[in-house]
């Protein structure tokens, strides 16, 4: 029989069933691997040992009898963002390659309690800055329908080995846009959660007022079954937040009463957004209108300060982050600060070559934008302003929210774009997160859809943006989208 | 205060680490217990892990809000954390979770004695407490011409209030008596137990000059003297730091205005402040509000309930003790000034003898001698409150007089036991009055001479029969022998 990595709801019930072990499932989605990952490179580590040991447990228990969890022999990849005791945990840095943490993020110790089988890491920007996946230390991820494309990023590994078949869901983190871009450009359906609905204990910071961790998947009812295994408060992570968890995959099959879509014009009619994908954004309204959704036109009056606003606030946070890569605790240390330290003596020059051996460009860059940004004499000018707009942009979606359940539009400017195509432009880098880096700085829930393909049979992303907390309201609304279209069934060549 | 031999007023103010009295750290769970093998008390939050995340002690915050109110601070309705960022060794974050702007408690001031004139009180205004973490500790090893530097991160984390005082203290001796009030007054609450050679509390001065000169009055360069952590530490170092100012003024010329504040440690071997590094601009600490933690806020409801449930402070215990049990305001002093567990000591025996200067002058006597001489507090004291008040009230009744007691109370110090069972293995039986009447009558027929020196005035001159009735009786009580010799002399007058 075909094992079907396409869709964990399948999976499951096969498992379910008894047609299909957890050793089986494991095994094909390592075997996929082996052919797909030497041109997709969307791992840096694979875990086969363990893996197939924690799918051998699971068949035991089943046919003990056992109570299993909810993601029971489901194979699964997490970004290389999430501390595993039993993996690396290198964030695509130097910086931490070898890092063996001492303990299991929140998310990972949730899913082993799902038994979900974690099959490995997947590959990621360095610290998750970047749009492309090229920035990762250890080799860029091609993306899976056409090896000359980026997979997008930052969780282009999370995102490509979704698209390549190898597991039907994956762990991402968002910061800018870092879940939903790649899944845009590999075709695959992604949620970005509410600030505080899934904890970051064990999430490798990036800019810690603006990260989560989210599922990955083929479609939203995937992602649904995902999230429920790993949202929840957690006494660990101080911003996480108190609030009940529903069981996001009821209610999947309909929408519950009126549903109002809110367009944002400006958003449509932004320069640099790509015809094609315009073209997919209004097929998608056309296909909620058909769905008896009413549309509404919103206004986000602060939209074109998202950008500039992301850009101080996230280096900022990230500057400090990763102060604590010093080279004296952990992770990579210079073998020649010690014998030639030079003027600056022996303390400093560790300091200095250890981070300047072992972080990439773009990672310093935002460092210094960071530093640059706290600084004495313009922490006022520039970090204290940028939270002054966030709270604006924050408003402006509170605003819209009041006449509308969700917000819909692109995901990005344009259609995967070519390896090398953008790695020596910042600025155009940045402005892939054009559409994205709202909700983010709001707190809101996002999620990513496959909303169509390019002439080129390229995929395009569809974004749904919903009020804190409403991430039942968003799967509801792309599930019925995925009812009624079939880009997301589609699969690269 | 300017003189001949001091030609300059010193100007001090104080920031006085002290570590809060909790048993596990600020943000995680592991212990603060002193003297713990180097990183055995650390976890992935104290030690900065990639990924981990700080979670609030909330009885940290609650004795911060304890030693506030107790120093008359404005608790504000909201504080918040931030970071305060500087690479060094022991700060495994490359940063330190502070409070910059908002800290816990706002002004405040602190009264104590003047040590110039004991008569009269100095109040000593604060500017404000905060809460912080605390580093690790770096040890060098320098011997055998290596140069291993070891890090030890246990005290990561600790609980710190800082509490900053203004410039208000005008020499090294009222620099003592703030730290001593300032000492008590936390050990009375209860929320440090301010042992400085653990470090529970440690002193930063800023020091520096105002000269007259020709009618102006000139400043000094300040200098902030780290680290201090004996009370005769911070006294010496002023008094030397004073001169060094004023002979470097005498050979620079420098005023405040031409240097920014330099940074010093006291060398205690070679008694002198010693320059650590110098400060060419302020330190550039890009403090940054912690995205990791949420502010506190503090309702009306907790700040009044926590200053209803205060303990009683020294300045209030000191007019009580007086009012209450009528004793001199220098004994009252005495007893406070020893902390709360000798004024609980001091009301059981006043109130069980029902003679409470009695108590009063053997407690300031006897007993903090003997606690001196033995190097033990209070709390482990031989002689219980109970068992001296039974003594005390002995002694008021006339069943046995001060030294008769003395013996008494050394027999319970080295026996234990009770007051009754001290008596008897003493020997001590109550003599009845006409067998030292007889005695009397013997020793007074046997010395004409003293009858004569009585009938002339010489009162003491029945001093000189004690001793010989001792001799022929221990048990006789002086005060009633020498009442009977003069009756006896009267009498027969
Ligand atoms: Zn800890």
């Amino acid at each position: 029989m075909t094992i079907p990595l396409d869709s964990a709801a399948k999976l499951l019930g096969l498992l379910a069933s008894g047609e299909l072990t957890a050793r089986q499932a494991t095994q094909a989605s390592l075997d996929r691997i082996a052919a797909t990952d030497p041109e997709v490179g969307a791992f840096t580590f694979v875990n086969t040992e363990a893996a197939l040991a924690a799918a051998d447990s699971i068949d035991q228990r089943r046919r003990d009898g056992q109570p299993l969890g909810v993601l029971a022999g489901v194979p699964i990849a997490v970004k290389d963002v999430l501390c595993t005791t039993d993996m690396p945990t290198t964030c695509s840095s130097r910086m931490l390659e070898n890092h063996m943490s001492p303990y299991d993020a929140t998310v990972v110790a949730r899913l082993r309690a799902a038994d979900a089988v974690i099959v490995g890491k997947t590959n990621m920007d360095e610290f998750a800055m970047g749009a492309s996946t090229e920035t990762s230390a250890f080799g860029k991820t091609t993306n899976p329908w056409n090896p000359s494309l980026t997979p997008g990023g930052s969780s282009g590994g999370a995102a490509a080995c979704v698209a390549a078949g190898d597991v039907p869901l994956s762990l991402g983190s968002d910061t800018g846009g870092s879940i939903r871009q790649p899944a845009a450009f590999c075709g695959i359906t992604g949620l970005k959660p509410t600030y505080g609905r899934v904890s970051r204990y064990g999430l490798i910071a990036f800019a810690s007022s603006l990260d989560q961790v989210g599922p990955m998947a083929f479609d939203a009812v995937d992602c649904a079954t995902l999230l429920n295994a790993i949202a929840g408060s957690d006494a660990s992570d101080s911003t996480s937040l108190p609030v009940e968890t529903p069981d996001f995959t009821a209610g999947l099959d309909r929408i519950e009463g009126e549903l109002r879509i809110g367009i944002v014009k400006h958003h449509l009619e932004a320069e640099g957004l790509d015809p094609e994908v315009r073209q997919a954004v209004d097929d998608a309204i056309e296909v909620f209108r058909d769905a008896g959704a009413k549309i509404v036109e919103v206004e986000l009056p602060h939209s074109d300060y998202w950008v500039p606003t992301y850009y101080v606030i996230a280096p900022s946070e990230a500057s400090s982050n990763l102060s604590r890569y010093d080279g004296a605790h952990y992770g990579h240390r210079s073998p020649v600060a010690a014998s030639d330290a030079g003027d600056r003596g022996p303390l400093v020059a560790t300091y200095c070559r250890s981070r300047g051996e072992a972080f990439g460009a773009e990672v310093k860059r935002r460092i210094m934008i960071g530093m640059y940004a706290l600084s004495a004499g313009y922490g006022d000018k520039y970090y204290v302003k940028a939270l002054q707009v966030r709270r604006l942009i924050r408003q402006d979606f509170d605003s819209a929210f009041q006449n509308v359940d969700l917000l819909l539009g692109p995901v990005t400017p344009t259609p995967p774009f070519a390896m090398g195509e953008k790695i020596d432009d910042p600025l155009q880098m940045y402005l892939c997160d054009l559409f994205t880096v709202g909700a983010n700085l709001a707190g809101i829930p996002a999620l990513s859809m496959p909303g169509g393909l390019t002439s080129n049979n390229l995929p395009i992303g569809i974004q749904l943006q919903a009020p804190p907390l409403q991430e039942a309201k968003l799967l509801q609304a792309a599930a019925a989208f995925q009812r009624a279209t079939d880009w997301h069934t589609k699969r690269p060549l | 205060m300017l003189s001949v031999d001091q030609p300059y007023e010193i100007v001090i103010g104080l920031e006085v680490h002290v570590q809060l009295r909790t048993t596990t750290k600020l943000f995680c769970r592991c212990a603060t217990q002193f003297g713990a093998p180097p990183n055995t008390n650390v976890c992935p939050v104290c030690l900065g892990m990639p990924g981990a995340l700080p979670v609030i002690n909330e009885h940290a915050v609650q004795l911060a809000l304890q030693t506030g109110l107790a120093l008359g601070s404005t608790i504000p309705p909201m504080t918040k954390w931030d970071r305060k960022q500087y690479f060094y060794p022991d700060l495994p974050k490359g940063y330190q979770i502070s409070q910059f702007d908002l800290p816990i408690c706002d002004g405040g001031h602190l009264t104590i004695a003047d040590p110039a004139d004991e008569s009269q009180t100095r109040t000593i205004r604060l500017i404000r407490a905060h809460l912080e973490e605390d580093a690790g500790k770096s040890m060098h090893d320098e011997a055998n011409g290596r140069a291993d530097s070891r890090i030890d991160l246990n005290r990561c984390g600790t609980p710190l209030l800082e509490i900053v005082s203004q410039p208000d203290m005008r020499s090294a001796a009222e620099a003592k008596a703030f730290l001593t009030e300032l000492k008590l007054l936390l050990t009375y609450l209860d929320v440090s137990d301010c042992e400085m050679q653990e470090g529970s509390l440690r002193v930063d001065a800023n020091v520096n000059l105002k000269i007259e000169k020709a009618g102006d009055t000139i400043a000094t360069p300040i200098v902030e003297i780290k680290n201090m952590n004996s009370f005769r530490a911070v006294e010496r170092a002023i008094a030397h730091e004073a001169q060094r100012q004023y002979h470097e003024w005498e050979e620079t010329g420098l005023t405040i205005e031409d240097r920014t504040k330099r940074t010093f440690g006291w060398d205690d071997a070679a008694e002198r402040t010693v320059p650590q590094r110098e400060k060419e601009e302020a330190a550039d600490y890009r403090y940054l509000p912690d995205p990791d933690l949420l502010p506190i806020c503090l309702s009306t409801e907790t700040v009044e309930a926590t200053r209803a449930a205060l303990a009683e402070f020294p300045a209030v215990a000191r007019q009580r003790l007086q009012a209450d049990y009528e004793i001199k305001a220098y004994d009252a002093d005495v007893i406070v000034n020893q902390g709360r567990g000798v004024v609980e000591y001091f009301e059981a025996v006043a109130k069980g003898s029902g003679d409470a200067r009695r108590a009063s002058s053997w407690i300031q006597q006897d007993v903090l001698r003997t606690m001196k001489e033995q190097g033990v507090g209070i709390g482990d004291f031989a002689v219980s409150a109970d068992t001296l008040a039974e003594l005390l009230g002995q002694v008021s009744a006339g069943k046995l007089d001060n030294a008769r007691a003395r013996d008494v109370f050394q027999h319970l110090l080295e026996k234990g036991g009770s007051v009754a069972e001290a008596i008897k293995a003493l020997g001590i039986e109550s003599v009845d009055a006409g067998e030292i009447e007889s005695l009397c009558q013997e020793l007074l027929d046997a010395n004409p001479q003293v009858v004569e020196d009585v009938r002339g005035g010489k009162m003491q001159a029945i001093g000189s029969l004690i001793g010989q009735a001792k001799k022929k009786n221990p048990n006789v009580n002086p005060k009633q022998f020498r009442e009977i010799c003069l009756q006896l002399i009267e009498s027969a007058g």
